[in-house]
């Protein structure tokens, strides 16, 4: 299964999940389906198979105090502790950690390789390479920001904070851009920067070789779906549009547990909707479970105390020397190597009896 | 059993509660949809420059040309009739198809020759002349603060 | 002595990064290269601790000799470490994929091999874990990257699995901490159930169990070694140690890797040590002990297992205990202080019968090492130093050149950065440090690391150094440096063989062989050359005039 079989086969996949709605809505208009069962289903997949998959992670223990440090130690008042990137308690732990999550701090360290040989003879270089990096805060933001931008659509009176979030957001007026009509309304900066982000993050995974050896389906397949809730949403917004008013009595009724669907709402809506139904159920079974995983990975989240606070192992918490047969005991080492020991003046434990009289003349 | 329980369970809770604010939110507030009214005068009109489905989508869409035949191009008059009989392959016509597609009704051909003349103030607000019952009702409902009137002046309400 | 069995420099550096466009790599079979893996463990190695499966066999074998259930063994091992280990089950699921890791790996960098990158040599059991332990995995079987554990799925597996040094590097790199080196511990775990150790480590394994050591000193040996090197310091200084042996009552013990006692150019760090105690034994009246019992502080069976490395330095404790010290002072090692700082307390601890560790001569509280109350000998150097219990002559290092090589463990698992570079500039005047992406937390390793510094694996190793010697080469043709400093006894071991690959000009050496260079003592003779019998600047000239 080269990279074009999983190319192609989640790009398939990714075109049923358009065609589903489609016909679904457009020919068959099965509103109830997927206007108001499949988002029900959907949230309840997301949110019980998440829950189950944290706990699922959370029943195995942490056995070992296992950080990766990346900084100075705790140790002399003389030496300076890097205390977010080797931290010896919870504060540093819980500064590292929201660097990691906010600022995605280790991906910031990528590099690039770049191999060359100069007359003949080898030279390992590393590039500046925060290409990923950009594209992976511009995209989790940008979603992020969607997200909370819906919330208008989801609640009633509109809180603040998405208003203002939707302002800062929008600052193309009309106007700005020569398309005419394109700014009525307002053009979302993130909506651009999503699809920017995740056209590069698609386009390095073909381009970059190593990247494209080791991609699955499952890592093409949420790229579509994405590209797929994004395009929708630029269409619907911009050129296609629909009729939000009624969109909104859709959704609200869906969170006020009030669901029905008003006539009128344009078959490209529920395409949309179907994307992102298909996306968040998706997240549980996926690598996008990464969302909640980052904040059990004990290489973070855990403090590199181990020096001076016992970490407990629950499943073997007795020195080896308690199970039988584990270790090789001093006595028994003593055992075989006593003569030897004593003729090499070795202290030893138990002097041999028969050797009794010997051992005065040795001491000497 | 469940290792640093109390952790992973505190983590849970505030995720879980992150994506089903909307449910919490809306909880105990009244279900709502805009109603938005029509004046007399409207009522009696009958018919807005376009469909109501067209108008209701649209709208913001056919000010925004409006604004632009009249400030940049001098144009007054709006022939509804007219652009939809001629059906050529202008940029209007790409514009009921798009309203084809969003509404998946046929393209909308008014009943009568009405020319309209091209103001917000005059013409729009002169039938819809309760902003707060009419334009306020949907553009409160989805959060959206159009800036015609940083220019033109509502009405006066009675 | 450059490596034999190994291509030239010029042939061995080409290499192709890029993996063919259209090759899937789970369709691949592995395929052995002669000098990219080691001699598979001996029967009598792998029976001495009791472990599965005692049998010759060897990695190019047709048949690996595997028990009729080898499936179910790996398999059911796999679903009892995703049980035990919280890391293993999350690094199993949450990979994405983004190649970050990609060419941090050294074995990457230096094979070309894609299955070396980090991401997929994890991919090689998360494919088998797939198959057998997700719905997805066993819906749509490749369509979802998993795959059915084959007989060459397996030997894939080992193959990979035996070319990780455990480094953390590719961790360092990763948005979510996914760290390849605890994938492979465990990786590696699962193929000792089926008797998959390499010899290299098993007998290394055997004998530490036995003898107390990797090597297999036997206890008169170990001490007749040292004695040895008490030799050769006086007559480098004219002072002879007096180290002493299993003495209970002795106010700390001693424990460093035995390659220290065993191999140059770690025997001149030995040296250092020797030195070192005597110079406080006399001037302070310090009592520490070595001990032939537990005379290894470097731990195979960490690749092995993590219950094997339990078992060896359980001794550590269990020899503290038997003599009574009040603490224990722990030599330059570094899988050794990864081990000592992030599981030995947990593996067999509380050593409550130990007192939190105090300088004897500064009276320093080791405050940070009061739980498992094992002190590392260069954090103990840089106590004296910085009060001045020492007396030193840097110039006596002035023939050297340094650099630092930041060992992976003590980099990734520990975060022991400063400390060792203080002691070297306290002694040393010359010292450069390579470009700032190779060292510290983002060090290379030596290529060795992890049980695979054997002799028959040369070609792998010398690949894998080659990000090491090519920051090495840098600072050499820079700064004139011909002298590479580390804390580690595997990098005294295998480094100085990589550089007479790589960069000749340069040679290793431990930082307490630099130590006892510039330690002047009372009563010392007058001294010419430096631990090596190299002499020191302006010594030859003195001699000169004199002659
Ligand atoms: S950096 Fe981490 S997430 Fe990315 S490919 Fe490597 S292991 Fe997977
Ligand atoms: S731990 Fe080191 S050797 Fe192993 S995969 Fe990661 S970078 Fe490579």
């Amino acid at each position: 299964m080269n990279f074009l079989v999983g190319l192609i086969f989640s790009a398939i996949v990714a075109i049923v999940v358009l065609l589903v709605p489609w016909i679904g809505v457009g020919v068959l208009h099965l509103y109830t389906i997927f206007g108001i069962v499949v988002p029900y289903l959907a949230i309840l997949i997301f949110l019980i198979g998440m829950i189950l998959r944290v706990i699922d992670w959370g029943r195995s223990p942490v056995p070992f105090r296992i950080p990766t440090t990346a900084g100075q130690q705790w140790s002399f008042p003389w030496i300076k502790h890097s205390w977010i990137e080797n931290p010896k308690d919870s504060k540093g732990v819980i500064v590292r950690m929201a660097l990691e999550v906010l600022c995605f701090r280790s991906l910031f360290r990528n590099v690039r390789l770049e191999y060359r040989r100069i007359e003949n003879l080898p030279k390992v270089a590393f590039e500046w390479e925060k290409w990923l990096w950009m594209a992976a805060i511009a995209f989790h933001y940008s979603f992020l920001v969607i997200f909370l931008r819906h919330f208008r659509f989801f609640t009633n009176p509109i809180p603040s904070f998405v208003k203002i979030i939707e302002k800062l957001d929008g600052f193309f007026q009309a106007g700005v851009l020569p398309i005419p009509g394109l700014t009525i309304p307002e053009v979302y900066i993130t909506d651009l920067l999503l699809l920017a982000a995740v056209t590069y993050l698609l386009l390095r995974r073909l381009y970059i070789p190593q990247v494209r050896y080791v991609s699955l389906p499952s890592d093409y397949f949420p790229l579509f779906l994405i590209l797929g809730i994004g395009t929708t949403g630029v269409l619907m917004r911009y050129f296609l549009r629909v009729d939000v008013t009624k969109v909104k009595e859709l959704a609200f009724g869906l969170f006020k547990f009030h669901p029905h669907v008003p006539d009128g709402i344009g078959t490209i809506f529920f395409i949309h909707l179907f994307f992102v139904c298909t996306l968040i159920a998706y997240i549980p079974f996926s690598k996008i479970c990464h969302m909640a995983g980052i904040f059990l990975s004990p290489t973070r989240n855990l403090s590199n105390n181990s020096r001076f606070k016992r970490h407990i192992n629950p499943w073997d918490n007795k020195p080896a020397w308690e199970y039988p047969g584990m270790v090789h005991t001093y006595e028994e080492y003593e055992e075989e190597f006593r003569d030897v020991m004593i003729e090499a003046g070795i202290p030893v434990e138990k002097m041999p009896e028969k050797k009794e009289e010997e051992k005065p003349e040795q001491e000497q | 059993m469940l290792y640093d329980g109390a952790k992973i369970l505190t983590g849970l809770i505030i995720g879980v509660l992150f994506f089903i604010f909307p449910f919490l939110y809306d909880a105990g507030k009244p279900y709502k949809k805009p109603e938005p009214k029509l004046t007399e005068k409207a009522k009696k009109a009958g018919e807005c420059v376009l469909s109501k489905q067209f108008m209701r989508t649209w709208h913001m869409q056919l000010l925004d040309e409006w604004r632009n035949d009249v400030v940049r191009k001098g144009i007054h008059y709006y022939r509804p009739r007219e652009i939809a009989r001629e059906m050529k392959l202008d940029k209007r016509l790409f514009d009921q198809l798009r309203h084809y597609i969003s509404d998946g009704t046929r393209i909308y051909v008014p009943k009568s020759d009405k020319v309209y003349y091209m103001s917000l103030q005059n013409t729009c607000l002169d039938c819809h002349s309760n902003k707060k019952e009419f334009c306020d009702q949907c553009h409160n409902y989805l959060g959206v603060h159009p800036y015609c009137w940083n220019c033109h002046i509502a009405p006066e309400e009675k | 002595m450059r490596p034999k069995n190994v291509p030239e420099p010029e042939e061995l550096s080409k290499i192709d990064h890029k993996p063919p466009l259209f090759e899937s790599w789970m369709d691949k079979k592995p395929e052995f290269k002669p000098g990219f893996y080691c001699y598979g463990a001996k029967a009598k190695n792998i029976a001495a601790v009791g472990m599965p499966n005692p049998r010759d066999w060897s990695p190019t074998d047709e048949d690996w000799k595997l028990p009729e259930n080898w499936k179910e063994i790996f398999l059911n091992g796999m679903k009892e470490r995703l049980e035990k280990y919280r890391s293993f089950k999350l690094f199993m699921d949450i990979c994405v994929r983004c190649g970050a890791c990609a060419d941090k790996c050294h074995y990457f960098i230096g094979s070309g091999d894609p299955k070396n990158m980090p991401v997929l040599r994890a991919e090689l059991l998360r494919s088998v874990y797939r198959k057998y332990f997700t719905t997805g995995g066993k819906l749509f079987g490749k369509l979802a990257g998993a795959r059915e554990l084959t007989f060459d799925v397996l030997k894939e597996i080992w193959y990979y699995l035996y070319q990780c040094s455990e480094c953390r590097r590719c961790s360092l790199f990763c948005p979510y901490g996914i760290d390849t080196a605890e994938i492979t511990i465990l990786g590696r775990e699962l193929t000792n159930l089926l008797g998959l150790n390499t010899d290299w480590i098993q007998a290394s394994v055997a004998n530490c169990y036995r003898t107390g050591n990797h090597i297999g000193l036997q206890p008169h040996a170990y001490k007749d070694m040292i004695e040895f090197l008490c030799d050769e310091c006086e007559e480098v200084t004219g002072i002879r140690p007096q180290p002493q042996f299993n003495k209970k009552g002795a106010e700390i013990l001693f424990v460093t890797p035995s390659g220290d006692v065993f191999a140059d150019p770690g025997t001149y760090t030995c040296m250092g040590y020797l030195l070192l105690f005597h110079y406080l034994q006399e001037e302070y009246g310090f009592d520490i002990t070595w001990s032939t019992y537990a005379s290894e502080g470097g731990n195979f069976g960490y690749f092995t297992s993590h219950e094997m490395a339990k078992r060896l330095h359980a001794k550590i404790y269990m020899e503290a205990k038997r003599l009574g010290v009040k603490w224990i002072l722990g030599g330059e090692c570094g899988h050794m202080w990864r081990l000592l700082n992030q599981y030995i307390d947990t593996f067999n601890g509380p050593p409550d019968y130990l007192e939190e560790p105090v300088s004897p001569i500064t009276g320093t509280k080791f405050e940070h090492a009061k739980g498992h109350k094992i002190v590392h000998i260069v954090e103990f150097t840089a106590d004296l130093i910085r009060h001045n219990k020492l007396k030193l002559d840097p110039s006596r290092n002035d023939h050297l050149v340094l650099t630092f090589h930041d060992s992976c463990n003590p980099a990734r698992g520990m975060g022991f950065f400063e400390e060792p570079r203080y002691v070297i500039k306290s002694v040393c005047r010359n010292f450069y440090e390579m470009p700032s992406n190779t060292i510290r937390e983002q060090t290379f390793c030596c290529g060795s690391g992890a049980g695979l510094n054997a002799g028959e694996n040369m070609e792998l190793r010398m690949r894998g150094g080659l990000p090491r010697a090519n920051a090495v080469k840098y600072v050499h043709e820079k700064y004139g440096v011909n002298m590479m400093a580390c804390i580690c006894a595997i990098d005294r071991a295998a480094l100085p063989v990589l550089m007479q690959y790589w960069v000749p000009e340069v040679d290793i050496t431990g930082v307490h062989e630099l130590v006892g260079n510039a330690l002047v003592f009372k009563n010392e003779k007058k001294r010419t050359t430096d631990l090596r019998g190299n002499p020191f600047v302006g010594a030859e000239e003195e001699q000169g005039d004199a002659v």
